[in-house]
């Protein structure tokens, strides 16, 4: 179990993760996609979970709302224990936990109308008080700033990324959820509109007082809304700290790898490099021992025999490495 | 300066679409010396993929091209599918977004390079052969001789691409096209392509186009860049100059706008308000005047042309004055 | 900060493109529309009874009696062709509805839930499709006897394997989707899921289908008709038209070909009804 949090302790963990394991079967090889991770979100706090593509983070959120079904492991969420639950008792508890998704296009029924999809969520807790219903979607689409009245009654093929992804934070947030899950919420929206949908999520995350684990793979657009991050490599986490804290003083080799990749958009930076040693391994055959040891520079014999566990190297600061970096990289412009 | 190796005068694509015509590059201008990298900037809509079609003249069947294309100093646009088909691949060479769909799935690795030998250079197949594999080691493709029996689909999307960018370089072309070469991979990855592509760049003087929405690969690898915005070029420096005395409200917005990963936690993005235009139903005026915090009356009713100073060319009748201060 | 985006700037895109629905379409529609109404108030028609046989006017040219003539037989044609449009319509439109009933249900059933479900009911629809219609069709006949309901039952049974397809391909694709992710996050029941988001968007795809198999079934009826083993007589039908015709092809050739003619165009009107159909749905409304 986790025990340091960047949070202060009297703050109550609302998302408690444990060991969970998910595996999934392509044909007769098995794809280990979350490897035993742990880690809690207290009370009102965003945790960043970044990692590159097949690194297992979708994986993660989707079965932390138990969306696919975890191999073992254990989900607590307020108090109770999300993996015991069944049939009607889970699917009374996933109102208070929601999720926004990647493609706010696909997310959307193309043959249902806006307003009936953010009355979705109400229809199936049982709100059936057509005016509340209608009184309820309608704060919600002027929190997330749609206006119900021209938006209502269209279809999502009628509007664009940006907006459509307003929609479906409006729905997610229609029955005043604690806990919001966002798996890569505008990495296919324009730069633009990234911008705007995030400052949305601030918002929302103020006004409805959110607890949120917001995944991608972008790190800028990660620390842009995070309190802590977590970072994750081929199904296992490597290191958990403060936002500020881990862009500034990275422990692990694959979080300084990240950070010195990032082009920053500014000429006089120093140029973004990268490791010569190329492609991550395949989830379905991880490395023995710490995964990331094949492309690490500072492997040897015991990374290949031990994994690592995670363990608070300073406080608020845990990572999963025998050699972690001790001193904070150079600051980039 | 010599002459330039591509050369575009007010080239201009027109689609025509069910909702009327719509104008996918308006009225482009743009110069490109050989070795030097130009990166084209902008958002979906802004007309840079249309841009890049339109010089190899890979464009839909409802597009039509006017202007003109001089490459090395020959006139492209109205030149015959036969030289036209000669050139590309060959002196012109592009690679594409996604490498998944620009390989050909049911060819191997080695047909796909072989073939593009044997068809420009007109190479035996035993040296096409080992060329292919010295091509494949120059992308830093592990196991080259391995990589030609392989699949696309058996790769990983990393080397996908650079399997796509060793067809491109395989017949030596004066002019490298990307298109988003890295959106579809893992940052790490990118950096190594980017560098790959600098790399090759250098050795062989070869010119690049360099397509993209992320400022961050134009600041650290461009010498110039255009801002393209609802079709047109709406600013055009050195890349330098672009990012520390930029005159377009639109540049200064789209870069104020992006998280910056040396920004502090929770600090509010200056968003651009609205969206980009609907390109078949432009305003009358500046396409960016919705939107632009500085706009005036004169923005919403007359269009800007695109002025020169100097090497620094942008189109606003408020254009940002002082330069930003040096850094210490 | 963020901007309230409060008025969509695009237009709703018009779902029908006008363009495509040409003459063709309209004057298909109409044909369509005037043989149901015919079959349906064929009663009321001011024509001769179909089985009435005319003794002395055996293959008669077009009267003002009889206004397309007699057959073999001396029954007036116009009349037969009319009430055999009331056989065609009811195989032709009863069968495919059995076969989107079943077929579209366990179609939409495997696609979502997989697994064994899936792996019987594709199984299934591999040995109803390896079955030799033509010999179901006379087995059934030959222990049921020949009468209308027979043959609605029979063809019916014969469409499920084909709608069980379309329905299980167009779930497949639909099912992956965040929407149905989404709704399930949400809290919705399997059933909520089946009904109000996979089934809107899979019933597209099958009304389209549906028009077309509309116009097989006509065909393959007629067909069955032809060989004998359709509604007995006298009850008129296309396809026994076409095959008493057959033997006076060369005294009365129009005995033969009028049944055909009528036959063919209805067909082509159901394909060219179903085709639009599909054209216009299918991009703008695109669930796949």
């Amino acid at each position: 179990m986790t025990s340091d949090s960047a949070v202060g302790s009297d703050a109550q963990a609302l998302l408690g993760v444990e060991d969970l394991v998910v595996e999934y079967a392509i044909g007769r090889l098995t794809v280990h996609a979350v490897s035993g991770v742990s880690f809690e979100i207290a009370q009102g706090e965003t945790l960043g979970l970044v990692g590159e593509s097949g690194c297992g983070k979708s994986s993660l959120a989707r079965a932390v709302l138990r969306l696919t079904e975890p191999h073992s492991g254990r989900v607590r969420f307020d108090g109770q224990d999300l993996t015991a639950l069944r049939g009607e008792d889970l699917r009374r508890m996933r109102r208070h936990m929601q999720m926004v998704f990647q493609d706010p296009i696909a997310s959307l029924n193309p043959r249902r109308r806006i307003g009936d999809i953010v009355a979705e969520p109400l229809v199936i807790a049982r709100v059936t008080d057509r005016a509340e219903r209608e009184r309820r979607v309608g704060e919600a689409m002027h929190a997330v700033g749609l206006d119900p009245d021209s938006v209502s009654a269209r279809r999502p093929h009628e509007f664009s990324g940006g907006q459509c992804q307003r929609v479906c934070i409006a729905r997610a947030l229609v029955l005043e959820p604690k806990l919001l899950v966002c798996d890569e919420p505008v990495s296919s929206l324009d730069v633009s509109i990234r911008a705007q949908i995030l400052n949305l999520l601030e918002q929302m995350k103020a006004r409805y007082g959110l607890t949120m684990l917001f995944v991608a793979h972008d790190l800028a657009v990660v620390k842009a809304v995070s309190d802590r991050v977590a970072v994750m490599y081929l199904g296992k986490l490597c290191e958990i700290a403060g936002a500020m804290e881990l862009f500034r003083a990275p422990m692990h080799p694959y979080t300084a790898t990240l950070l010195a990749a990032i082009p920053l958009p500014d000429p006089d930076a120093p140029r973004a490099r990268s490791l010569p040693i190329g492609e991550p391994p395949s989830p379905v055959s991880p490395p023995s021992g710490c995964r990331f040891r094949t492309r690490c520079p500072r492997a040897d014999a015991r990374c290949q025999r031990e994994v690592p566990v995670m363990r608070a190297a300073r406080p608020g600061h845990q990572v999963a490495c025998h050699h972690p970096l001790q001193e904070p990289r150079e600051a980039r412009s | 300066m010599g002459q330039p190796l591509l050369l575009l005068d007010a080239v201009g694509v027109q689609l025509a679409t069910p909702r009327g015509p719509l104008r996918a590059v308006d009225e482009v201008s743009l110069a490109l010396e050989p070795g030097r990298t130009l990166g084209i900037v902008g958002e979906s809509g802004s007309g840079k993929t249309m841009l890049s079609r339109a010089i190899l003249r890979l464009l839909p069947p409802n597009a039509t091209l006017t202007g003109s294309v001089r490459f090395d100093g020959r006139e492209l646009t109205g030149l015959g599918p036969e030289p036209l088909r000669r050139l590309r691949g060959r002196s012109i060479a592009v690679v594409f977004q996604d490498p998944m769909t620009s390989l050909n799935p049911v060819l191997t690795i080695g047909t796909q390079i072989v073939e593009t030998l044997q068809v420009h250079l007109e190479l035996a197949s035993a040296v096409a052969r080992a060329r292919a594999v010295e091509l494949l080691s120059a992308v830093g493709l592990p196991a080259p001789e391995q990589r030609l029996r392989q699949y696309p689909h058996q790769l990983s999307g990393g080397m996908r691409q650079r399997v796509a960018i060793a067809i491109a370089l395989s017949c030596e072309p004066r002019l490298l096209i990307a298109d988003e070469p890295t959106t579809a991979l893992d940052v790490t990855v990118q950096a190594q392509i980017l560098d790959l592509l600098a790399r090759e760049q250098q050795r062989r003087h070869m010119a690049m186009l360099l397509i993209t929405h992320d400022l961050g690969i134009v600041a650290g690898r461009t010498d110039e860049v255009a801002v393209m915005y609802a079709g047109k070029v709406v600013e055009r420096a050195p890349t330098r100059t672009l990012f520390k005395a930029m005159r377009m409200p639109y540049t200064e917005a789209l870069l104020a706008a992006i998280p910056r990963v040396d920004a502090a936690p929770h600090t509010p993005l200056a968003a651009i308000s609205g969206r980009p235009p609907d390109m078949t139903r432009l305003p009358p005026g500046c396409a960016f005047a919705p939107r632009c915090r500085y706009a005036g009356e004169r923005c919403t009713r007359e269009r800007p042309p695109l002025r020169d100073a100097f090497e620094h060319a942008f189109a606003c009748w408020n254009p940002i004055d002082a330069p930003l201060a040096e850094p210490a | 900060m963020a901007a309230a985006e409060l008025t969509p700037a695009l237009e709703a895109v018009p779902a029908v493109r006008r363009a495509r629905l040409g003459m063709v379409f309209w004057g298909a529609v109409i044909w369509i529309a005037m043989l149901v109404a015919a079959a349906a108030f064929a009663d009321l028609l001011p024509l001769p009874s179909p089985t009435d046989m005319d003794m002395l006017e055996r293959r008669a040219a077009p009267t003002m009696a009889h206004w397309l003539g007699t057959d073999s037989l001396g029954r007036d044609v116009a009349a037969r062709l009319i009430f055999g449009a009331r056989t065609s319509l009811t195989v032709g439109l009863c069968a495919p509805l059995i076969g989107l009933a079943f077929g579209g249900a366990a179609g939409l059933l495997a696609g979502y839930f997989r697994g064994r479900l899936d792996t019987f009911v594709s199984g299934g629809v591999d040995v109803l499709l390896a079955f030799p219609p033509l010999v179901l069709a006379l087995a059934v006949t030959a222990f049921l006897g020949q009468s209308l309901l027979n043959m609605t039952l029979i063809l019916g049974f014969l469409g499920i394997p084909v709608f069980t397809r379309v329905a299980r391909s167009a779930t497949l694709a639909l099912a992956q989707r965040e929407f149905v992710t989404a709704a399930r996050a949400l809290g919705a029941t399997h059933t909520r899921v089946l009904l109000h988001e996979l089934l809107p968007n899979v019933a597209l795809p099958l009304a389209a289908f549906l028009l077309v198999a509309v116009a097989v079934t006509i065909v393959v009826e007629s067909a069955l008709s032809f060989l004998g083993l359709g509604v007995p007589p006298p009850q008129p039908s296309w396809g026994s038209m076409i095959g008493e015709g057959r033997e006076n092809l060369d005294s009365a050739a129009w005995l033969a070909f009028t049944p055909a003619g009528v036959m063919f165009v209805t067909v082509l009107a159901f394909n060219l009804v179903g085709d639009t159909f599909r054209a216009v749905t299918d991009p703008r409304r695109s669930a796949s």
